[in-house]
């Protein structure tokens, strides 16, 4: 894509959106630079996912603008999928497709939208499984997996694609505690990578270590924003400060 | 199994529990009391050679000879007696792609361009007029081929056009929403037997004058347009079936909506639809039977065709007998195939 820094990678401009009546996003915005890694935390119902999903389209804003690496997101379809070809998502409920295997969930995208070879995607698709030290289940189906696995092969997925962003909506809520760990590795070797980020996640001790700019929302405002030093040590807010003492208690 | 394992086994699961001891026996009762009679007069007292119905009624036994005498009509009907070899081979080559179809290890590609080249050679040889083979109106294909053609083509016909209408039915764009709407519901809400009237009478008022389609290609058309009504609302109750999750993955990917659709949603929602699209397949087939009362010759025309000979008109029972056990046979097939294909398919998930 461009070379051109001068834009974020993702920029978000006075965003509102309504489900029916309720007013989810009140004038949300944001901008993470290339390489940035933005962490998004807030009580549940707060709007982070459904702004984190407002990036890549899965929802629709109403009002204000989006930019991902300089192209806005209108109801275009084109620019749509172009966004969505940069833009990787890993989901809470991992969503693998459970009628393929491990491979080929990892291989479908490759070849169906980069129209690559089929070898060479499951090159690919294998460089990318022994990176979530996950290789040697290639060849089952997702079913099969534990679910810190299955997470895990939707992180390689997503990878597989080579995007230029990737977004993480509670990749962790749906695990049990002994397999967060495991994903979250994988998470902290991705930032140190270089990629671009925006993770929704309660995991604080990860947003400590990996992010540069944290991201409080609470009835669909930005309520705060900071470096995660200052977050943490000397929020500004009383609702920040409410919440981290709520989560940070035990 | 060596008798007191057999005991065993009785006493697990057929006399387990004194509701299930008393059904067990009561089911022993019943069926000693009716097959006895049933054997006596299927096969013990059954003649293959009698000459005509009065003789077998005689000796209280099924007139199969009835069966023997008029096979080739039940089964051809008045397909040229002489030419009947080829509807003989178009028999074998669906018995070789049922045969082969099951075999799952066989690649779908390769099994689809198997099914049309198939019912090409099908087509060919039933119909004629090329390779030096005589040619035989369409009207004259009779008996179980008819049958078979219409189930296979009218079935192969509607799937592609079900999927259609089941998508459309959940697009997003209105107009393609209402028309599959619509259309699902206009063609359900009529009986076959008026779709097949109506095409029949309907058809040639709207086609050129001279150019007439054959009563056998018009029935085909209505039983492809029914059934892919049907169809089309199994397969929509899988595409709900699905995840949320499914398509925003496929989304988040960038697959278009057709690749979505395509590779993600409709391979999941067709297996798990499996059981229903079968009973709606099973039925289709059954239905064909309703063809012969626009006067296309099916095996039940025949059959009753045949019953007006003055020697066999006593022997319907064994007429209408041998018909039900030669649809069961495909029916059963169809759902053994299904819980194969329901097995292999399922592999991996839990």
């Amino acid at each position: 894509m461009s070379d051109d820094d001068a834009h974020s990678m993702i920029e978000l401009r006075h965003v509102h959106k309504w489900f029916g009546t309720f007013h989810v996003l009140r004038d949300v915005s944001l901008a993470v630079e290339r390489g940035g890694r933005v962490v998004v935390c807030g009580p549940s119902g707060s709007g982070k996912s459904t702004m984190i999903r407002c990036i890549n389209r899965l929802e629709e804003h109403q009002q204000g603008q989006i930019l991902v690496d300089g192209i806005e997101l209108t109801s275009d379809i084109r620019n749509i999928e172009a966004i969505r070809r940069e833009v990787g998502m890993v989901f809470q409920q991992f969503n693998l497709f459970p009628h393929l295997t491990v491979l080929e969930n990892l291989t479908l995208a490759p070849v169906w939208v980069r129209h690559m070879p089929k070898r060479e995607a499951e090159e690919l698709a294998l460089f990318y499984l022994e990176r979530v030290r996950i290789a040697e289940q290639a060849r089952k189906y997702p079913g099969q997996l534990s679910g810190g696995q299955q997470q895990r092969v939707a992180i390689a997925r997503s990878l597989c694609m080579k995007p230029q962003i990737m977004l993480f909506d509670e990749p962790t809520s749906a695990l049990d505690p002994e397999m967060i760990k495991e994903v979250l590795d994988v998470m902290v070797e991705l930032a140190r990578s270089g990629m671009t980020m925006v993770c929704v996640t309660h995991e604080m001790g990860f947003a400590r270590e990996v992010a540069d700019q944290m991201v409080f929302m609470d009835r669909g405002e930005v309520v705060e924003t900071a470096p995660p030093q200052e977050f943490f040590n000397a929020p500004k807010s009383e609702r920040t400060r409410a919440f981290l003492g709520q989560i940070l208690r035990h | 199994m060596t008798a007191t394992a057999a005991l065993q086994w009785l006493r697990a699961n057929l006399f387990n529990t004194w509701w299930n001891s008393a059904l067990t026996l009561l089911i022993a009762c019943l069926v000693l009391w009716l097959l006895p009679g049933f054997i006596e007069w299927a096969v013990v007292k059954a003649s293959l050679t009698a000459p005509d119905d009065r003789v077998c009624q005689a000796a209280g036994g099924a007139c199969w000879a009835f069966i023997a005498d008029w096979f080739r009509f039940i089964v051809f009907g008045r397909y040229p007696y002489a030419e009947q070899w080829r509807p003989t081979v178009v028999l074998l080559i669906f018995a070789a792609l049922l045969l082969s179809s099951v075999d799952r290890r066989l690649k779908g590609r390769w099994l689809a361009i198997g099914w049309v080249l198939g019912l090409v050679a099908v087509v060919v040889l039933m119909a004629g007029g090329i390779f030096g083979l005589p040619a035989v109106d369409s009207d004259l294909w009779n008996g179980l081929p008819l049958t078979l053609i219409l189930a296979a083509g009218g079935l192969g016909l509607s799937y592609p056009l079900a999927l259609l209408l089941a998508l459309g039915r959940r697009s997003p764009l209105p107009t393609v929403r209402m028309l599959s709407v619509l259309y699902i519901e206009v063609v359900r809400g009529v009986p076959f037997i008026a779709w097949l009237f109506l095409l029949l009478v309907l058809l040639p008022l709207f086609l050129p004058p001279g150019l007439t389609i054959a009563k056998l290609w018009r029935a085909e058309a209505a039983f492809a347009l029914f059934i892919a009504a049907y169809q089309a609302e199994v397969v929509r109750g899988g595409l709900q079936a699905i995840p949320r999750g499914q398509y925003e993955a496929a989304d988040a990917l960038g697959l278009g909506y057709w690749k979505k659709m395509r590779l993600i949603v409709l391979p999941q929602a067709l297996t798990i639809t499996i059981p229903a699209q079968v009973n709606t397949l099973i039925g289709a087939f059954k239905d064909t039977t309703l063809i012969s009362i626009i006067g296309l010759f099916d095996p039940v025309l025949d059959t009753n065709t045949a019953l007006n000979d003055p020697a066999w008109r006593l022997a319907y029972i064994e007429g209408y007998l041998f018909i039900a056990a030669l649809y069961f046979v495909f029916g059963y097939f169809m759902s053994f195939y299904s819980r194969r294909l329901e097995k292999s398919l399922s592999q991996g998930r839990r």
